[in-house]
């Protein structure tokens, strides 16, 4: 047993027994930031505090709600909206925060393309944070059925129905997803442990291997520079904060994050008070009815663009297609074949490849909600196109790109 | 200053998908018609002066109104329980107290004239479908029939309240609540459920409400939607225009035109508003909202100051 | 500067975040009130006409279980005065109504006809025909609900004279 000293205070106490001082300045006093960034890199913290207001407000929520095929509707509509004491907040947080975390999810995402920063090391920083990206879709996923709405019901039926895989017809896949012949009670009862449970732990375990991973890389810079981290570091600490490349985690770049989460906090809380229809689609405040589609179907916005991609092909196709567009993203450190860490304005054919991309992401995305019909049908397979062929040509543009 | 203009890239990119996927998508998902101020034009407009005495015998006459409508302020009672109207007419009679408060005089006069054509329903009582609107047209008592029924609705306007005083639940009652339920309100196409002791008591009121409902069912096509959540789910436009001319927004509808007056059209409104979001929530909403706003604002800006502070050191 | 750390501004938003934590427990302490429903449903109405002399029933009042006994007028006239306080007179006739829930430990005692009281079968306690504790563990009375009279019918939860009387009397518990 180690030698226990007398401590002279609680922090020292602490230190003794947790080692709270060599955690503070390995995660936040000494834990090296370049100080070559801009706001787009606090929306790690953004997502984490939109996350921390997700698990607050479902706490509340699952207090009052009953996961019932009879009483679901009725417990988040009435019981929840209408007689528990703010109640109301913490849907409207709830579902604002569901879909604000994906609009800070695709910036984040779209941040980290623009900049390379999923090459040279952090090659897991980017796969573990696309793992991120595909638990939360996961969790907005079961999440939208459990109101038990008109949406969430026909949701639920069309998007297990991917499972039967197209003409190879597995549907006995489909009834074992569902557990009934369609969606009910089972199939409710399981997505609300999804929901509350299961996902919810593989977000936080899929944050920690995200944190673990941009460890040793560091995080990138605004223009790609390797930095001699162990070099800047012993400048900032020999008092020469000016002169050094980085800052501490803790409490300069803090600073600034804080900064830009309380801005961000304005927005996220006017859209909670005064501009929450968006986030809570009407059709889905008609209660479920299994023998009467609405008019129009449509997911969330954040899932459009993958749906868009399904839905202008025939079933077989179409549905390999929506397979491609799941998991290519996943593979884009592998897919760039340059060695350039730098902005994609930079890179030359790159930085066409990156706003073709974007522009056709949201291209997909408004094609997706709009009715198949006309005009938007056109567009939305050609968009679907160019997202393919933007992923196949991918590794060739930057297997020709120049070294900088 | 760079992060500006990256900040003016980002909000860029994000407006344009929120205006592709919301205003955009649903004005062309939903088509809206215009609001004509519940004038109902296409009725023809009455320039005579009514007599409610003469109305009043006209009303009470065989045959006329109180063969099947109560009107409780002038002391005539329903006929028959609300279950047996409905299985004979498909829906109770409605009470005739306040239709002079509540309705267009234009709406009431054409109503009387031909029930199926001010109601706007003429598509389901076609000769070909056999049908006949359980309300039957005015005939006239012999004289000039235009002044006939303009004598009549001078008599329901005389025995009706000051339509200011009529309450949006009144008002919700007489123009949509023998039809929908609202389910939020405890309201049955029946009434407001009493609150019932004993069990089976209220097991028999729902059974009866079942029955209704059948009934209902049987004259409409389907059962009409309880309105609860609609105020949200299909949003004001919509509403309004709905309940003006529903043939406009969903042709070949059996709900028909009601022919509220501007005034009570919106007091209806208001109750379905509501129902889905009660005015004190919605006041409690925009109070607490200000307070978080205020609180966020002195964070950002304490914020600021912090982040300048510590960075003093940096540059 | 090692002292940016522990700067003045960083203190003053140290304690803005402090004050908007404390401000969020409000609406989270509010959500785990009762619910407006649940206090609404939190009244019960009994006849007391329906009533059988002598045969204890049993109601429901904010889900607890409440001793109703019609007394005989042979029962009334043993009684001391303590008992008597305790009863609710209504139209002449005295009641006994009581939470059905010992004052020990919250089981609920049986009525007993021969011993003209109540047993709790937990942990020994008995009381006597008008709820008073005559053997430990209970260390006092059944409890009186709040109620009001309303011609012959009495109304749980709410409070009338007669129950400010009894708790101007002290004999509520």
């Amino acid at each position: 047993m180690a030698n226990f000293a007398k401590a002279n205070s609680v922090e020292e106490w602490l230190d003794q027994r947790l080692a709270i001082r060599t955690i503070r300045r390995v995660m936040s006093t000494e834990y090296w930031i370049p100080k070559n960034v801009n706001f787009l890199w606090a929306m790690g913290m953004i997502l984490m505090v939109t996350f921390k207001l997700l698990l607050v407000s479902g706490i509340f929520l699952l207090m009052y709600y009953q996961p019932n095929v009879d009483t679901a509707f009725d417990s988040v509509n009435y019981t929840i909206m209408q007689d528990v004491a703010y109640g109301w907040l913490w849907r409207h947080v709830h579902a604002v925060g569901a879909s604000v975390v994906f609009l800070i999810i695709y910036i984040h995402m779209f941040t980290g393309i623009y900049y390379g920063s999923y090459k040279k090391g952090r090659e897991l920083i980017w796969i573990s944070g696309m793992i991120l990206f595909i638990t939360f879709s996961g969790l907005a996923f079961s999440g939208y059925m459990l109101p038990w709405g008109q949406m969430s019901y026909w949701a639920g039926m069309v998007i297990t129905n991917l499972f039967s895989a197209g003409s190879l017809e597995l549907h006995g896949i489909v009834e074992w997803v569902r557990g009934d012949y369609v969606p009910g009670q089972a199939f409710l009862d399981r997505f609300f442990m999804q929901h509350v449970l299961l996902l919810p732990l593989g977000v936080l375990g899929a944050i920690g291997l995200h944190f673990a991973a941009l460890r040793l890389p560091h995080v990138n810079n605004q223009d790609g520079e390797e930095i001699n981290f162990e070099e800047e570091a012993a400048k900032y600490k020999a008092g020469k904060k000016k002169e050094s490349k980085v800052m501490a985690f803790g409490n300069d770049f803090l600073s600034k994050d804080i900064f830009v989460l309380s801005v961000f906090l304005i927005f996220f809380f006017y859209l909670v008070f005064w501009h929450y229809g968006f986030a809570l689609d009407p059709v889905n405040l008609d209660p479920a009815d299994g023998l009467k589609t609405p008019a129009h179907i449509y997911p969330e916005w954040y899932f459009l663009w993958s749906y868009e991609i399904l839905r202008p092909f025939p079933k077989d196709p179409g549905l390999i297609a929506f397979a491609f567009s799941q998991v290519i993203l996943l593979l884009l450190p592998f897919l760039d074949r340059s060695p350039n860490v730098a902005p994609a304005n930079r890179r030359g054919p790159f930085a066409i490849w990156f706003w073709v991309f974007l522009v056709d992401m949201i291209v997909l995305t408004a094609m997706g909600k709009l009715p198949p019909e006309g005009i938007f049908n056109t567009i939305g397979l050609v968009a679907a196109i160019v997202f393919i062929l933007l992923w196949v040509a991918l590794p060739f543009i930057t297997k020709l790109e120049k070294r900088l | 200053m760079k992060e500006l203009k990256i900040l003016a890239v980002v909000v860029f990119f994000s407006l344009a998908v929120y205006i592709l996927v919301e205003p955009i998508a649903h004005g062309v998902m939903h088509k809206t018609i215009d609001k004509q101020g519940f004038a109902y034009k296409d009725l023809p407009d009455v320039n005579k002066k009514g007599d409610a005495t003469r109305g009043k015998d006209l009303v009470m006459g065989a045959g006329a109104c109180t063969g099947c409508h109560s009107i409780e302020v002038a002391g005539i009672a329903p006929t028959m329980d609300a279950l047996t109207a409905s299985s004979s007419y498909g829906v109770v009679p409605p009470d005739l107290s306040i239709a002079g408060a509540i309705y267009d005089e234009r709406f009431l006069h054409a109503l009387i004239k031909n029930p199926a054509k001010a109601l706007d329903v003429e598509h389901k009582f076609t000769p070909d479908s056999g049908k006949m609107h359980p309300m039957s047209s005015f005939g006239g008592a012999g004289g000039d029939i235009d002044q006939e029924i303009a004598d009549m609705v001078a008599y329901l306007k005389s025995i009706a309240p000051d339509s200011a005083s009529v309450t949006p639940t009144q008002a919700f009652e007489n123009a949509c609540g023998r039809c929908h339920e609202v389910r939020y309100t405890n309201w049955t196409q029946m009434g407001e459920k009493p609150k019932f002791k004993k069990e089976r008591d209220s097991l028999i009121y729902d059974a009866n409400v079942l029955d209704y409902q059948d009934n209902l069912k049987k004259y409409m096509g389907k059962l009409p939607p309880d309105l609860s959540m609609k105020y949200g789910a299909r949003g004001e436009q919509f509403m309004s225009t709905f309940v003006e001319n529903p043939q406009g927004l969903l042709h070949g509808t059996s709900m028909p035109r009601v022919g509220l007056n501007a005034e009570s059209a919106e007091k209806t409104l208001q109750y379905l508003h509501d129902s889905y979001e009660p005015q004190a929530m919605r006041e409690e909403r925009d109070r607490t909202g200000l307070w978080v706003m205020g609180f966020l604002l002195i964070l950002a800006s304490v914020a600021y100051l912090w982040k300048r502070e510590v960075w003093k050191d940096l540059h | 500067m090692e002292n940016s750390r522990r700067g003045f501004m960083g203190k003053v938003l140290g304690v803005v975040a402090g004050v908007g934590a404390i401000g969020a427990l409000y609406p989270m302490k509010r959500t785990w009130d009762p619910l407006p429903s649940v206090k609404a449903a939190g009244f019960t109405t009994v006849d007391l006409s329906e009533l059988e002399e002598g045969v204890l029933a049993i109601e429901k009042w904010r889900g607890k279980p409440i001793f109703m006994l019609k007394k005989s007028a042979a029962t009334v006239s043993a009684q001391t005065a303590e008992q008597t306080a305790r009863d609710v007179v209504v139209d002449g006739q005295h009641y006994l109504i009581a939470i059905a829930l010992c004052t020990h430990l919250g089981c609920i005692p049986a009525f007993s006809e021969a011993k003209k009281g109540f047993l709790c079968a937990c942990h020994g306690g008995e009381f006597d025909i008008s709820g008073i504790d005559t053997k430990a563990p209970p260390p006092s009375p059944l409890e009186i609900p709040p109620f009001k009279i309303a011609g012959s019918t009495v109304v749980l939860g709410e409070t009338g004279p007669e129950y400010e009387k009894m708790k101007e009397a002290g004999v509520l518990a």
